[in-house]
């Protein structure tokens, strides 16, 4: 039965499409509100879906151009998106360090200073899994201009970044970071 | 290293991203042992990877809130089409010309309310209802070739006296032919809140707009407000009690014009 595997293939997405709405366009009800509308577009459309298709891919291009036509409807209003809201305290909640806290504000901040288009392919690819070939069709572009973007978001991440010491990565993968300091972290971190 | 393939810029950011095959691993990390500046770049890179997915990880983790519920969702959607057996797949039934179906079954403006609540969203305004309605009748009879109007133009007077009297207010037809847009004739068409009048013209290429009028229980006088659906745009107003959308396949900006002269022409008319 087709809603049988509808919730046996997209009940599990949901954290991970909350998750990539929140990190777009930040704003935790607005977020959801996204989210909402991909499931039920998903729901509406579900026989619609191509047999051979990925359920994953087919969500995340749903909600990626529902928030993105979000992004720019706020942007025809004047409305500004990112960039001056501050870092949303919920999305740096519960690290385990203050250094980690102070870590993660910086590269919240960071990413949300890149254009939209570096951001959706730097999220999908890095803290999605998808491969670059799935983003590719989510964005809707070719692979080669995934990778254009990816490098070009990485490049601009590690220049807003660079007042904060470095980061070092052991053997193992694990990494380790050192404490950040700067007038201006003081004032975004109660 | 071997004269193998070069690396490059995107073998970098795979291995990054863990997306290369255990050969080109092999590669990559033995170009990196000797090339200090791409591996210190790499490092970095790896480093904002992982705070990136360490600073997001606790959204995934959160409980995922009612509303975002799957299985309601699809309940939900389940008694929507056993209400609108009509609804067409994707289209939102609140959207839809089965939705209007489906409200007079649930009867009034208080069944639209209470729909309205259901599906999550605020109820349509008036406005928002009429100019739905001139779109969802546009896209059906504008596209007919071969009778999109019941009355002609040749019939003017007799059309007039017919919807007039359906409508049970004096209804008039505004001139456009200065725009080059010549009246066609018109038809009553059937909407939630009783029958409307729709006017057809065209243009010498063939393009169609039209103009639906009916009586307004809310907002009886509304400035214009321009809307879009798809590829069809919308004017509307109201004046007195009358409600009129100007539909086109054009965008709303360029429908605004027309709906300036066909209101100007209608205050003097009625």
């Amino acid at each position: 039965m087709a809603m049988k595997d509808m919730m046996l293939l997209v009940e599990p997405l949901i954290p991970a499409l909350r998750r990539y709405a929140r990190a777009l366009v930040k704003n935790h009800a607005t977020a959801d509100d996204l989210v909402q509308d991909c499931l039920e577009r998903a729901v509406s459309r579900w026989h619609q879906r191509r047999a051979d298709g990925d359920a994953r891919t087919w969500l995340f291009t749903i909600l990626h151009n529902l928030a993105v036509s979000h992004i720019r409807q706020n942007r025809r209003r004047g409305g500004h998106v990112a960039l001056d809201a501050g870092i949303d305290e919920a999305m740096i909640a519960r690290p385990a360090t203050q250094e980690d806290a102070l870590h993660h504000a910086d590269v919240m901040r960071a990413l949300h200073t890149l254009p939209e288009e570096q951001r959706s392919v730097l999220l999908l690819v890095s803290v999605e899994d998808l491969t670059y070939a799935e983003a590719a069709r989510v964005l809707d572009i070719p692979i080669g201009t995934v990778m254009s973007r990816l490098a070009r978001a990485r490049e601009k991440l590690s220049q807003k970044m660079e007042g904060t010491p470095p980061y070092e990565t052991t053997k193992s993968g694990a990494t380790i970071h050192r404490p950040a300091f700067g007038a201006g972290i003081f004032r975004r971190v109660k | 290293m071997t004269a193998g393939r070069p690396i490059t810029e995107e073998d970098l950011h795979a291995y990054v991203d863990g997306a290369l095959d255990a050969r080109r691993l092999a590669e990559v990390e033995a170009y990196l042992s000797t090339h200090a500046d791409a591996a210190h770049r790499v490092a970095a890179y790896a480093g904002q990877r992982a705070t990136l997915r360490a600073a997001l990880a606790p959204i995934a983790e959160e409980p995922v809130p009612d509303r975002l519920n799957l299985a309601h969702l699809i309940e939900a959607r389940r008694h929507e089409r056993a209400r609108s057996w009509l609804s067409p797949a994707g289209a939102g039934p609140w959207r839809s010309m089965a939705a209007a179906v489906a409200l007079v079954l649930v009867g009034g403006v208080g069944g639209w309310s209470m729909h309205g609540m259901t599906a999550g969203r605020a109820p349509m305004t008036p406005v928002a209802m009429l100019t739905q309605e001139a779109m969802d009748n546009y896209r059906v009879y504008a596209a007919d070739r071969t009778r999109p109007v019941e009355m002609s133009a040749s019939d003017q007077e007799q059309l007039l006296q017919w919807v007039s009297q359906r409508l049970d207010r004096k209804v008039a037809v505004p001139d456009l032919s200065a725009a080059g847009y010549r009246f066609m004739g018109g038809r009553l068409v059937a909407t939630p809140h009783g029958p409307g009048a729709m006017f057809f013209y065209d243009d010498s290429a063939g393009n169609r707009i039209a103009m639906l009028v009916r009586p307004m229980k809310l907002d009886g006088d509304a400035p214009m407000t321009e809307h879009r659906k798809d590829a069809v745009g919308g004017v509307t107003w109201a004046n007195s009690g009358l409600g009129y959308s100007l539909v086109a396949d054009a965008p709303p900006q360029a429908l605004h014009p027309l709906a300036d002269e066909a209101r100007r022409q209608l205050r003097a008319k009625i």
